[in-house]
């Protein structure tokens, strides 16, 4: 750019650089731009999260109405976690389980999207995100019709002899998956594609040209080239799958509920903050410590 | 032979379409219901065709109130969100500074938190410090959470642009006001506006941290959950769907825009091009 300033104009005469060279007197600029959006992120996010840490240690004693007194009851957290250890548990087996559906189907779509579809790729990119449009408790509430007793999914799951004359799917772990599954599918399948859309073709033509089999082709060169968008899509879909709770309460029945429901309730319902805080900073961690192995495991830490 | 190896060719489109048909599946269920007369309350299966929930989609008033407001929430998170986005994207990638990774740790991290635990957390600084729950603290929230996504959007957009088209604006001696605002603006504003539109829906949907500060104003995902206690009235479809065809529209506007707005630009850059393509 500097060299482009000085170059001389066609009538010879040598020009004064031009404005672009006063960059310099902008040091506070930076500060200036990044000052209010970072001043909301630490207010409204951080110091909140410093704020749990410390509800959780509240006196578990207190109440909303005579007021907390943080006498650092680390108690609260072999409590919390003796109560509700099977919600715990059933966060993670049911997004778990969600999550190997999900890339089941995943993959097949974001690959077919990224490498097959020609010029309807834009089309069926539009397909995959258009879901979202609609309400998430509106599309989930819709699910609830789809299993319904007197539905026809029902109907020709009993007829086929794959329920029996009584099975539900409705207010069973299957219906929660199942709609925990369809939720989060969309952030699973947009990051995978980014990364096959950018797959050369002609690798997998020189694969097979070298007389690889599909399937060798699949795990030695599609695999590990899509590995990015495979970690970025598997942890945007297992993180918000394991905090949720709308699915369990509108697909599922008390059986079936998740953290999420316990700690909706302590908040909200039971009002006891201590142990709502201790919960939610256990999810936290909990969910912290499953993405730093699987990035570990993962070998790719450029994600983050 | 030649039915197993049109299989082999053609299976990842057909597993591609009966995912599809998974995703689509609720929606059309959804577009379904919103012409039903449901039998009763509680109902979720359809029972007679009507067009009165298209006709009167503001019968139960509460619902259409709810709607209001979580546009009115929605906009002005966007606004904010957006704005303060916008500024940290410049600054991301147009400026050296001090502290740049803590800051890069500090917008990632909204995108990978639990909303569950964002929501908490943010109930308990605001119960702490007696900051009565209601419209506002939705708003704080909604931009808290919104403004990430801006950032990521807006860079995106910006370090994918060509510098040397304000370089030679600066050279041809506009000022570095004209610069911005006659040729950087003008290359990030679909960034931007994409941005704006992701906080919009990120904002309008929002459910799990609304739950947690909203106090007792309800918005329209606040209200589809109380409902669905109570009983879902028809007209939530109909939202719900013309939700679905509004966001539709917009995105089908925008690509052919995009598409347009190419064709003139090679016709500017290439005489002679409109006629050849």
């Amino acid at each position: 750019m500097s060299a482009l300033a000085h170059v001389p104009t066609a009538s010879g005469q040598p020009v004064s650089p031009p404005p672009a060279a006063r960059r310099g007197r902008h040091r506070l600029l930076p500060y200036l731009l990044l000052l209010p959006g970072a001043a909301w992120l630490f207010l409204f996010f951080a110091v909140p999260l410093v704020q749990l840490a410390a509800a959780s240690l509240y006196d578990p004693t207190g109440s909303l109405s005579t007021g907390y007194a943080l006498t650092w009851a680390f108690g609260n957290y072999p409590t919390a976690l003796q109560a509700y250890w099977p919600q715990f548990g059933r966060s993670f087996l049911y997004a778990g389980i969600a999550l190997v559906l999900a890339l089941l189907m995943g993959y097949p779509l974001a690959y077919a999207i990224a490498q097959k579809a020609g010029r309807w790729k834009n089309l069926l990119l539009v397909c995959v995100i258009a879901p979202m449009f609609t309400s998430f408790l509106v599309r989930t509430l819709a699910w609830k019709t789809i299993l319904s007793d007197n539905g026809w999914l029902v109907g020709l799951l009993r007829d086929v002899h794959l329920l029996g004359p009584d099975g539900r799917l409705l207010a069973t772990p299957i219906a929660v998956v199942l709609g925990l599954t369809y939720n989060f599918l969309p952030f699973l399948v947009l990051p995978l594609y980014a990364s096959l859309e950018r797959l050369d073709y002609r690798l997998l033509e020189a694969a097979s040209d070298l007389y690889a089999s599909p399937l060798k082709t699949f795990r030695r060169v599609t695999l590990p080239l899509s590995m990015p968008g495979l970690i970025a899509g598997t942890l945007l879909f297992f993180i918000p799958a394991t905090g949720d709770y709308i699915n369990a309460e509108l697909l599922g029945t008390p059986k079936e509920y998740m953290i999420g429901n316990v700690i909706d309730s302590a908040f909200l319902v039971r009002l006891d903050y201590p142990q709502g805080a201790a919960l939610s900073f256990l999810l936290m961690s909990a969910i912290l410590v499953v993405v730093f192995v699987y990035l570990r495991r993962a070998g790719t830490e450029e994600v983050l | 032979m030649r039915v197993s190896r049109w299989f082999a060719q053609h299976w990842v489109m057909g597993v591609a379409l009966l995912v599809l048909g998974y995703l689509f599946l609720p929606i059309a269920v959804v577009a379904g219901l919103s012409f039903n007369r449901p039998s009763s309350r509680l109902s979720y299966d359809f029972n007679e065709f009507t067009l009165d929930n298209w006709r009167n989609p503001c019968a139960t008033s509460d619902m259409c109130d709810a709607v209001l407001r979580s546009v009115q929430i929605g906009f002005l998170a966007t606004v904010a969100a957006t704005v303060l986005g916008t500024l940290m994207a410049f600054a991301l990638v147009r400026h050296r500074f001090r502290g740049r990774s803590g800051l890069n740790v500090l917008i990632f991290l909204p995108m990978a938190t639990p909303e569950l635990v964002m929501g908490t957390s943010l109930l308990a600084l605001f119960v702490s410090g007696g900051v009565p729950l209601g419209f506002w603290t939705i708003v704080i929230a909604h931009v808290m959470f919104c403004v990430s996504f801006v950032v990521v959007t807006v860079k995106a957009r910006l370090s994918g642009m060509d510098r040397r088209l304000e370089e030679a604006a600066m050279d041809l001696y506009a000022s570095e006001w004209q610069t911005f605002r006659r040729v950087t603006l003008p290359l990030v504003l679909p960034g931007i506006v994409a941005a704006a539109l992701l906080a919009f829906s990120l904002s309008f949907d929002d459910f799990i941290i609304t739950n947690f500060n909203s106090g007792t104003t309800v918005t329209f995902p606040m209200y589809v959950w109380g409902a669905a206690q109570r009983g879902i009235p028809p007209q939530v479809n109909v939202i719900g769907t013309a939700m679905f065809g509004i966001a539709l529209l917009l995105v089908l506007a925008s690509s052919m825009r995009g598409r347009k707005a190419r064709r003139a630009a090679i016709a500017t850059a290439v005489p002679g091009a409109t006629s050849r393509s």
